[in-house]
């Protein structure tokens, strides 16, 4: 298939930490609109494949197109950010001294420059995007508590409103259950299923129920590469993704 | 629209700084010029002045703590933005003296003339004006700042490295302008100014229009850091200070907001710096010493870090204990300010403001806790 078409085209991507491979020539490709769920041990590379997408980390070698013609790989961070590619950090990473409320406006789609920053005031609609990914994230009560003092789940809740509030075409959201109870682990299934209509998706997670209720396709990391490819069930009886993560 | 954006961030600490500001206004040039000089209410010329030296102090600290307080820029160089505007308000009134100099030449300064040099350097030309030094006063502080910046913030050195950098440059600073063929009257600086603005310098009333000047500079430096600070541009600052990387991927140019921070706090700088020079009638290399840089940034620590207001009141008050210490016990000054900087840091680290905070969270905490078992003898 051509790369075109494509939201997201990786091609022997790698990436080496003092002579460590994190990366081993990866390829993947998403298409628009699409959820994939990525799975695989402690150490495959999943968080390091977002970090070369999302411009924190250079690969050493490889492609990285987004919708089919811009070279991300000689982009910095808010260029790449901008493109409309958002992210969910492993650790949740909020700004704990600025209130529910404010994460939230900072996140929000507009301009970004520092003239338009200073000079900028919500506007209704803003306001109305804010209560509702509130509504959304189940932080209203919240709204002016600072984010520092919120639970790791509702932190959990808040990045990914943050998400939701930049409206980005591709997230990225690396393991966004961790910590969570069942409970929540369901309602976020849910959230991140209703955003995938509008939106493309990565998700990293090492919770196969969570994974399960996904129901989208799966792709295995292992060592830098890609192991397997398909359904959850196809990949799980998979006897390669077996013996490196499903049978440990 | 623009008055809006300037109330935004005017809180009740805001409204306490403004009022003092407004009554000393007020107050101290009644005190200077309508009291008898025997009258136990009058100030004398000294003293306004002396005055006038801590709110310059104060609108330096107050320009740290933007960069410090709000963008984590441990600034260990604020001093070189402060003399760089002193230098520039220094140059105007050096041609502001013209033929009453030592050497009677009408076009040169006194130094020059006794280098032998026979015109004025090219970067002189414009300090005659009264308008040209009042904007270069920003500008080159400003300038300097912008250059620094971008290559500092570009190449993201941050913390103890961009602090130390911040201090090699006021050190660089200092050096050159020691030199006599820099031009700035080497280790003598620019002194023995006569008149600003056509108006004798020592005279009383100048003196009282400087320290009026001062406080409305001042009054204006606070307004203005406020309402960045309240802005959503202020937001982004503070999101950077905690976690300048999440900031990127959110899509902010985090060096754009450093720089922008980083240059108007200098802008703010060279203005106290100039409004320093002809209140305290000199201007020499040693106020880019490393050491002036270092004050500043205890004065921010001891009023409260990312307060604002704290770091004016810091300003006044270690420099008024200055003041006294360096006469009553003049070896003692510094042993007094390191150990003063020693105690706020282990035992405030949000200074004075932070700990007026904390009690006055306290105290209602109090009184709840004592209302509690109140209500269940209640039930
Ligand atoms: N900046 C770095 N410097 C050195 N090594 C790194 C760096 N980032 C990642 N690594 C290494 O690269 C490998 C892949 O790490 P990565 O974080 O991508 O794994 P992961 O699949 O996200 O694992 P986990 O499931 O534990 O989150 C690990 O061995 C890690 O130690
Ligand atoms: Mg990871």
């Amino acid at each position: 298939m051509s790369a075109q078409d494509t939201l997201l085209y990786l091609d022997g991507v790698s990436v080496s930490f003092d002579g460590f491979r994190a990366l081993n020539s990866l390829s993947l490709v998403i298409e628009p609109g699409e959820m994939r769920a990525i799975i695989g041990p402690n150490g495959a590379g999943k968080t390091t494949m977002m970090d070369v997408i999302t411009g924190k980390t250079r690969p050493d070698t490889g492609t990285i197109l987004f919708e089919g013609r811009t070279d991300l790989t000689s982009l910095r961070e808010p260029a790449i950010a901008n493109l409309g590619i958002g992210r969910k950090f492993q650790r949740p990473t909020v700004f704990e001294m600025h209130t529910v409320w404010d994460n939230l406006e900072l996140s929000l789609k507009a301009p970004r420059r520092p003239l338009k920053t200073l000079t900028y005031s919500a506007t209704k609609e803003d306001r109305a995007r804010i209560e509702e990914i509130l509504d959304i994230t189940r932080l209203s009560p919240r709204r002016d508590r600072p984010a520092g003092s919120l639970s790791h789940g509702e932190k959990q809740w808040l990045e990914i409103g943050m998400l939701l509030a930049q409206d980005p075409k591709l997230l990225l959201v690396d393991e966004p259950v961790a910590g969570m109870t069942d409970a929540e682990t369901e309602q976020t299934a849910h959230l991140l299923k209703d955003i995938a209509g509008k939106h493309s998706v990565i998700v990293v997670e090492h919770d196969m129920v969570f994974v399960r209720e996904l129901g989208v396709k799966v792709t295995v990391l292992h060592e830098g590469s890609v192991l397997a490819e398909g359904s959850l069930d196809s990949v799980s009886a998979n006897k390669q993704v077996i013996d490196v993560y499903l049978g440990r | 629209m623009l008055t809006r954006f300037f109330l935004m961030g005017l809180d009740k600490k805001a409204g306490v700084l403004l009022t003092v500001l407004a009554v000393l206004a007020v107050a101290v040039p009644v005190m200077a010029l309508g009291t008898a000089p025997d009258s136990p209410w009058h100030l004398s010329t000294h003293t306004v002045a002396l005055l006038g030296k801590y709110l310059c102090f104060a609108l330096l600290a107050l320009s740290l703590d933007l960069v410090w307080g709000f963008v984590g820029i441990l600034s260990l160089g604020h001093a070189a933005f402060f003399t760089l505007g002193g230098y520039a308000m220094g140059m105007y009134l050096m041609r502001q003296i013209g033929s009453r100099g030592v050497y009677g030449n009408a076009d040169l300064p006194d130094f020059m003339v006794f280098l032998n040099w026979t015109e004025l350097p090219w970067y002189w030309h414009g300090f005659d004006q009264f308008w040209f030094a009042a904007i270069m006063v920003m500008v080159v502080p400003g300038l300097l700042a912008f250059a620094f910046g971008w290559f500092a913030f570009r190449s993201r050195v941050t913390g103890v490295y961009l602090s130390i950098i911040t201090q090699a440059l006021t050190f660089a600073l200092m050096l050159a302008f020691f030199r006599n063929d820099m031009g700035f009257g080497g280790n003598n600086g620019l002194t023995d100014f006569k008149e600003i603005l056509g108006f004798d310098i020592q005279a009383a009333s100048t003196r009282v229009g400087l320290f009026v000047a001062t406080v409305v500079a001042l009054a204006i430096g606070y307004i203005l850091a406020s309402a960045v600070v309240a802005s959503k541009l202020g937001k982004v600052l503070i999101a950077v200070r905690d976690a300048e990387s999440r900031v990127r991927f959110l899509g902010y140019e985090t060096d754009r907001y450093k720089l922008f921070a980083w240059t108007l706090s200098a802008c703010m700088a060279g203005v106290a710096g100039a409004l320093y020079v002809p209140q305290v009638g000199i201007i020499n290399p040693s106020e880019f010493s490393p050491a002036s840089s270092i004050e500043a940034v205890i004065w921010v620590a001891v009023g409260g870090r990312g307060t604002l207001a704290g770091p004016v009141l810091g300003a006044v008050l270690v420099n008024f204990g200055k003041s006294y210490f360096t006469a009553a016990l003049p070896e003692l000054w510094l042993f007094a300010l390191g150990g003063l900087f020693v105690l706020v840091t282990l035992f405030l680290p949000k200074g004075i403001l932070g700990l007026a905070a904390q009690l006055r969270e306290r105290l209602p905490a109090r009184a709840t806790v004592t209302a509690k078992p109140a209500d269940q003898k209640g039930v």
